[in-house]
């Protein structure tokens, strides 16, 4: 692994989110310890990657699938991930279902009339717009949680 | 989207699936195609990673915060070190979090050094 983990960062101000939710209300969280937790779910994902690897190796498949990770979460001993992940996952199939079913209608309604191609490329427009809001807000938190700390 | 405005259920569905996950799936496929034997990932294998994830980060600060077992009503970097090193499901993160001295920790102990030589 020639990367640090500092290298390979997830979104500062989404960890402190999820840190804050599952704590009780009004407890602190150091910047330190902030950092480290965001460290420790780097490493947490290559590891469970790894391990995700060396059951797909097994089955001598190349491409990682759900059963490769949730098995790699049972190998890490985080079996009480596995019923809130198969959950999650059913939720988020449905989901990836009702967007295809969405795109699915619009291709037949833009036949119908030729005005929602427009639709289209707008709604393509919004996903877009919507990944940069995802990653604004962490330099706006990052702020907001200097202020606090000083 | 239009269409989900008018149609209810197509509302309910987004707002779901933006529920399920908080942290960005392209980062978290960036980290694990950083690994060298990784080849592909499916989809459905990306989101559980991403998920499990934000389940971990939920798990270890949680798990460090009950652990500590102070009054004090701050979660601490030497809390998630000592949660590394107790903890089982946590050993792999020894190297990451290891334990040690904060500068005003360090000053502390000098401080209470001081104190107990001068009771010599």
């Amino acid at each position: 692994m020639a990367e640090r983990p500092e290298d390979l960062n997830l979104p500062n101000a989404v960890i402190t989110r999820i840190i804050k939710e599952a704590l009780p209300d009004g407890v602190n969280v150091s910047k330190e310890a902030r950092r480290a937790i965001s460290q420790a779910a780097s490493v947490f994902v290559l590891y469970a990657t790894s391990c995700a690897n060396n059951f797909a190796l097994k089955a001598k498949r190349k491409t990682l699938n759900a059963g490769d990770v949730l098995a790699a979460m049972e190998e890490m001993e985080f079996e009480r991930f596995l019923e809130p992940l198969r959950e999650a996952l059913e939720v988020y199939k449905k989901g990836q279902k009702g967007k295809k079913e969405v795109s699915e209608q619009k291709r037949k309604d833009r036949e119908k009339k030729p005005d929602s191609e427009n639709e289209k490329s707008r709604e393509e427009e919004e996903e877009e717009e919507e990944e940069r809001m995802e990653e604004e807000p962490e330099a706006e938190n990052d702020a907001e949680d200097e202020e606090v700390e000083n | 989207m239009k269409m989900s405005q008018n149609t209810p259920d197509k509302d309910d569905q987004t707002s779901t699936n933006k529920k399920t996950i908080s942290l960005p799936m392209s980062r978290v496929r960036l980290i694990m195609k950083s690994s060298p034997d990784v080849s592909s990932i499916n989809q459905d294998a990306l989101f559980l990673t991403t998920k499990a994830t934000e389940l971990f980060v939920q798990h270890l600060a949680l798990a460090s915060f009950n652990g500590s077992g102070k009054e004090t009503n701050t979660l601490s970097y030497s809390d998630l070190a000592q949660t590394a090193e107790e903890k089982e499901t946590f050993h792999f993160l020894t190297d990451i979090l290891p334990k040690k001295i904060l500068a005003r920790d360090y000053l502390q102990s000098l401080d209470q050094r001081q104190d107990d030589d001068a009771d010599f």
